[in-house]
């Protein structure tokens, strides 16, 4: 098993390799000008020059991919041209920010989705399953930033229950936990999970209706066992399709929404990508992009792993 | 010798919000310990509805069962909840006809046994484990400590059905039911198989209920042979009687459609016709549609099973 995961762990290098060449490729092919869009309009064209030759946008774009590369490679990200702090505490600090948003709507969404799911894919009266798919067929449907902003003008401007922007009191810039911070995560968590929790319940009920009908259940009946251990039967049968689509939405989720963490002014990764998209941050979105893209990478190996770990028919050839 | 299982005039009925089907229209037979009983029907008969509802392996809420199924004298067609679950796998145990899809992909098979074997008996773990090797052992599977640790996927069908039989017999069942447990196999597995159970049977001292549609398989294990039409018994007889002596005309029209030696540039006989839909209760003799002999009295009224000679019945006033 060590050695299955080592060994996929080296066939990540070569997907790195083409992910980085991505990353640098896109964002260069991009139309727009990191330098005009930080120097005024009138400013001479020297300055303009030693400027993008400052930022090495002088020479020709293989070298400038090298040159990323390899000081990237030592763990440089180089300086956000926007706000000139070093590129790697800009993404870092963003990347936590998501990370604990993503975790929180993922606990939700996951735990709810199991939970209605089986219940649908169980129910026997047809009352039950219908509720549970309006109600996974609404979390997909409704565009969670209308829902994030009826949830603000609803907790936070009229009941004035809840904080409607920002991760913590007084600007902070860091999540902390406490209190105080979690009650600034309580919306955006919401808006957040309802795709997830859409997506997952569906899978959820389709796959345990699906193997609730197969003949081993039948078998396991037949055989004295109760509906507990039966439970536990389907559950371990469904784990592997639903792992893979809990992978795919919680790398959504990492992916940071771009349009919830802008309603709420939660400083995370879509934000900081957004902002960076507007100013022609080219270190910074390519820092973002290429960490997200990891990320992913990681994320997809862990569920790999986990699937085959859960399903004994997957080769671990 | 006393009777082990009592079958009285089952009846099962499902229904469904679209139409109701009745599967099984008055059943009756019985089964004695170290006895083997072959049920044999086409598909649509009832045979393996009637075996499932031994263990009342229905959708209760579908299902409408009335009648009386008695083994060794408790009723089973209204026990429920746990009553039920400890009858099941433990004093009765079943046989599926596809072994790859009756066991739990995402086990192993030891770990498939010895659940059982822990549900029914309340050994350790342990224990529980070893029990499940001795079991392989029994069925004749080579190397059963390894191929305790295998999953379903990695044994050929023929090992699996083993394993399922090995399953089957794990708590010390005094009856056994087999749904078809060779249809799925080869041809040469399938009499390993056959010999296997028989084998067991006699050693074990079962009561076996075996369902099939194959006329030679049903010769081969029974001691009686009971055919099914249209969700009744038409005929019940012993293998002797059956084979030398049948009586109703879709069993001689069974036993005259299959192959057998000596049959090369004989014209092979076949059933005409189909079987009937079963949205309704028959008013009169199910068969007599395909029948070769009917007569005026056949489609008066539902024909009752007569005795023909010695514990040997037909449902049929033609040939009675």
């Amino acid at each position: 098993m060590i050695l299955y995961a080592l060994r996929r762990l080296v066939y990540l290098v070569p997907v790195a390799f083409g992910v980085s060449l991505l990353v640098f490729a896109l964002v260069h092919l991009a139309p727009g000008d990191a330098i005009s869009a930080i120097v005024p309009p009138d400013a001479p064209q020297e300055v303009v020059d030693k400027l993008r030759a400052y930022y090495g946008f002088d020479k020709p774009l293989p070298v400038q991919y090298f040159r990323w590369l390899v000081v990237t490679l030592s763990g440089d990200f180089g300086t956000s041209i926007g706000t000139g702090r070093p590129v790697s505490e800009e993404v870092g600090g963003a990347f936590l920010n998501t990370i604990v948003l993503a975790i929180a709507a993922c606990i939700v969404a996951f735990t709810l989705a199991i939970i209605l799911g089986t219940a649908a894919g169980y129910a026997k009266s047809r009352i039950v399953d219908r509720l549970v798919t309006s109600i996974a067929l609404t979390g997909i449907s409704v565009p969670n930033y209308w829902l994030a902003i009826v949830l603000v003008i609803i907790f936070s401007v009229e009941l004035g229950w809840l904080p409607p922007m920002g991760l913590g009191p007084e600007s902070a810039t860091g999540w902390r936990l406490d209190f105080a911070h979690l009650r600034y995560m309580v919306l955006p968590t919401i808006a957040l999970s309802m795709i997830p929790l859409g997506v997952m319940t569906r899978t959820v009920r389709s796959t345990i209706k699906e193997i609730l009908s197969s003949e081993f259940v039948t078998a396991l009946q037949a055989k004295g066992m109760n509906d507990r251990q039966i439970l536990l039967h389907v559950l371990k049968n469904a784990a592997p399709t639903c792992l893979a689509v809990m992978g795919l939405q919680a790398g959504n989720l990492i992916g940071g929404s771009i349009l919830i963490e802008t309603v709420f002014s939660w400083p995370g990764t879509g934000f900081l990508l957004n902002s960076a998209i507007f100013r022609r941050d080219l270190p910074i979105l390519q820092g973002t992009t290429l960490v997200l893209s990891f990320f992913f990478m990681m994320l997809n190996l862990t569920v790999d792993m986990i699937q085959t770990m859960v399903d004994p028919r997957i080769k671990r050839g | 010798m006393s009777n082990l299982l009592s079958v009285k005039d089952l009846h099962v009925t499902f229904r469904t919000p679209d139409r109701t089907v009745h599967a099984v229209n008055g059943v009756s037979f019985d089964v004695k310990r170290g006895e083997t009983l072959g049920i044999l029907g086409e598909s649509g008969s009832g045979k393996s509805v009637t075996l499932r509802s031994i263990l009342k392996l229905h959708p209760e809420h579908r299902t409408k069962w009335s009648g009386s199924i008695t083994l060794e004298g408790d009723e089973i067609l209204t026990m429920t909840g746990r009553d039920l679950a400890n009858l099941r796998g433990n004093r009765v145990s079943m046989i599926f006809q596809e072994p790859a899809t009756a066991f739990d992909p995402v086990f192993t098979i030891g770990q498939q046994i010895s659940e059982t074997v822990r549900r029914h008996t309340g050994k350790s773990h342990a224990d529980s484990m070893k029990r499940a090797k001795e079991l392989l052992e029994l069925v004749r599977i080579p190397s059963p400590a390894t191929r305790l640790n295998a999953y379903p996927h990695e044994m050929s069908g023929g090992m699996r059905q083993r394993a399922m039989i090995a399953l089957a017999l794990s708590c010390n069942p005094s009856l056994l039911l087999a749904d078809e447990p060779t249809t799925a196999l080869d041809a040469t597995v399938q009499i390993q198989v056959l010999l296997l159970i028989r084998e067991l049977q006699r050693e074990l001292d079962l009561g076996v209920i075996f369902v099939t549609h194959d006329i030679g398989v049903a010769v081969e294990v029974s001691d009686r042979v009971g055919v099914m039409y249209a969700g009744k018994l038409v005929e019940l007889a012993s293998v002797e009687q059956m084979v030398d002596t049948p009586k109703h005309p879709y069993s001689r029209g069974l036993l005259a459609s299959t192959v057998h030696d000596g049959m090369r540039g004989q014209r092979l006989e076949a059933i005409p016709g189909a079987p009937p839909d079963l949205a309704e209760v028959p008013a009169a003799c199910s068969f007599a549609p395909r029948c070769k002999f009917v007569e005026p009295k056949c489609l008066a009224s539902p024909p009752p099973l007569n005795s023909v000679g010695d514990s040997h019945l037909v449902r049929c006033v033609v040939a009675a």
